[in-house]
């Protein structure tokens, strides 16, 4: 008799304890509404940065590329010449693609670049019905020209939501309907999936 | 007045009966609403908040998905019962609105129809209701919903009787089977006070009854999927699901009418201009507001325990209640 009283008191404290707890503070942050505050290094999309006078910081010197252990990043330099210099050094990136889905968003690349050129920003919201529209290239990852060199993951300040809305408006700024076949990545992650035995021979000049 | 009252009875009964569906079936959408946000707010969730202001439009967003989601029937199942299933379910559930009084002016009770045998029906169609899952489970032509009808019937079978004595106390002491006598003999006095015990064997069997947590074996996920209605999908889903809510919204009429004095204003409050339907509904609110209290907070029963409560717990106790209600009610006159 005296456990099942004991019994019944559990289930009415049980009752009171709910009860309580429908009047406590929720800890939901409510998504698409609310954003929470990322840490000011948090690992998201990444940001090909720039000097004061505009000059892309990517030297090609692929460093990020070796040091990628998910080898996402292609990178494919070329010779500035003396007209037209895109960085100030030698060489710059012709290409530079990082597919997103394959990045496991290390930071490795940000740590190995000896120019700060290639950066993680707290941007995360990429998704995509589309893989190829996740094989981000230089259009996509450059700073662009009017918007500044990009900020060091040093420099931030504590906490910054960023700018989140930038991924989205980014992409529908820039022509990713081609898909695989817009980048050089995709196009190789493309005749991989076929078979090597057909990769075609205009493919092989890169 | 003499043009309304030319109106047969038969009109009167019909609009009257649409009128009560369309209340009834509002307050099954906002009753499922309420029960998400309540589960939500004590489980530390916000619960529905998409859908309109304070999520008020997810019934009707949850309606149209179930519309227009597939009607499955699988291959093994008896396809007219499988079918027909859900409608006995909706139909038992709804038919005992027939009865129950909302309210009463001195034109009379608000009801559509004052039965004699008011509680006695109230039992039977409450009981017909198992057929509808029953018939559902063994229809589907598969492993877990047929457990979970089987489930289904044993339980009602075992807290049927528990309830229909808790009920009798009730009877003896107002002397009357006809709901709004039931009431009106509360007028002083609620029956929540002398029957203390039944109305405690009431609220149990009661959640026993309608195959809600904690006693809800029949659609226990963990062990049979989601029980009697694993095979249905789309609508016929959701006429169980509305048949469900329909029938706690019933028992919590009940328990207002038998127990807490129905449309009758608690002590104190008798002067105050509020309605009766007003304390009424607030009532039943009550009531549901405890059967998602409950969800919340128990776990569920392991199946033979659920089986020894009601057999070995639950009878004994409303039989001596009974006893002893009678035994007072005989020397007291």
């Amino acid at each position: 008799m005296r456990k099942q009283l004991y019994n019944v008191g559990a289930i009415l404290r049980g009752l009171g304890i709910t009860f309580k707890f429908m009047f406590a503070k929720r800890p939901t942050i409510e998504y698409p509404t609310v954003k929470k505050q990322h840490a000011p290094r948090f690992h998201g999309l990444h940001e090909l940065r720039r000097y004061e006078d505009g000059k892309e910081r990517c030297i090609g010197c692929e460093l990020c590329s070796s040091a990628c252990p998910a080898n996402a990043i292609t990178v494919i330099g070329a010779e500035n010449s003396p007209e037209n210099r895109t960085s100030p050094a030698e060489r710059y990136a012709a290409r530079y693609e990082i597919d997103e889905l394959r990045c496991i968003f290390c930071g490795m690349c940000e740590e190995a670049c000896p120019t700060d050129a290639i950066v993680l920003t707290p941007r995360f919201e990429m998704s995509d019905y589309r893989r190829g529209a996740l094989i981000y290239s230089k259009d996509r990852l450059l700073v662009p020209a009017d918007a500044g060199v990009g900020v060091a993951p040093d420099e931030r300040p504590n906490g910054i939501p960023a700018d989140l809305g930038r991924v989205a408006d980014v992409k529908s700024t820039v022509d990713i309907t081609a898909g695989y076949e817009a980048t050089h990545r995709g196009i190789i992650l493309k005749t991989q999936r076929k078979g090597l035995t057909e990769l075609k021979q205009g493919d092989k000049e890169w | 007045m003499s043009a309304i009252a030319s109106i047969p009875d038969w009109v009167v009964i019909l609009i009257k009966s649409a009128i009560l569906l369309l209340v009834v079936v509002t307050t099954f959408a906002y009753a499922m609403l309420a029960e998400r946000k309540v589960l939500g707010w004590m489980q530390l969730r916000p619960g529905p908040n998409r859908v309109g202001p304070w999520g008020l439009m997810q019934p009707a967003a949850d309606a149209a998905k179930l519309i227009l989601k597939e009607d499955l029937t699988p291959k093994t199942a008896d396809p007219l019962i499988y079918r027909l299933a859900p409608f006995i379910s909706l139909l038992t559930a709804f038919s005992v609105y027939a009865i129950i009084p909302f309210g009463a002016s001195s034109a009379g009770t608000w009801a559509i129809g004052n039965v004699n045998a008011g509680i006695l029906f109230l039992l039977a169609i409450t009981s017909l209701g198992v057929y509808g899952i029953s018939l559902g489970g063994w229809a589907s032509g598969s492993k877990y919903p047929l457990l979970g009808s089987v489930r289904s019937t044993a339980q009602m079978i075992s807290y049927e009787l528990g309830m229909s004595l808790s009920l009798i106390g009730v009877l003896i002491l107002a002397g009357t089977t006809q709901l709004d006598g039931i009431v009106n003999a509360q007028a002083t006095w609620w029956f929540i006070g002398p029957q203390f015990v039944g109305f405690i064997i009431y609220v149990i069997t009661a959640v026993a009854e309608t195959n809600r947590v904690p006693f809800d074996l029949v659609e226990a996920e963990t062990e049979l999927v989601a029980g009697f209605h694993t095979e249905y999908s789309g609508l016929r889903f959701g006429l169980f699901f509305i048949a469900e809510y329909v029938n706690m919204l019933t028992v919590s009429c009940i328990a207002s009418l038998l127990f807490l004095g129905g449309w009758n204003a608690p002590f104190g409050l008798a002067g105050v201009p509020i309605p009766g339907i007003v304390w009424f509904i607030i009532k039943v609110a009550a009531f549901m507001f405890f059967y998602m209290w409950l969800r919340a907070t128990l776990p569920r029963f392991r199946y033979d325990r659920l089986m020894a409560f009601g057999w070995k717990v639950l009878l004994p106790v409303a039989t001596l209640n009974l006893v002893i209600t009678a035994i007072v009610v005989a020397f007291r006159g």
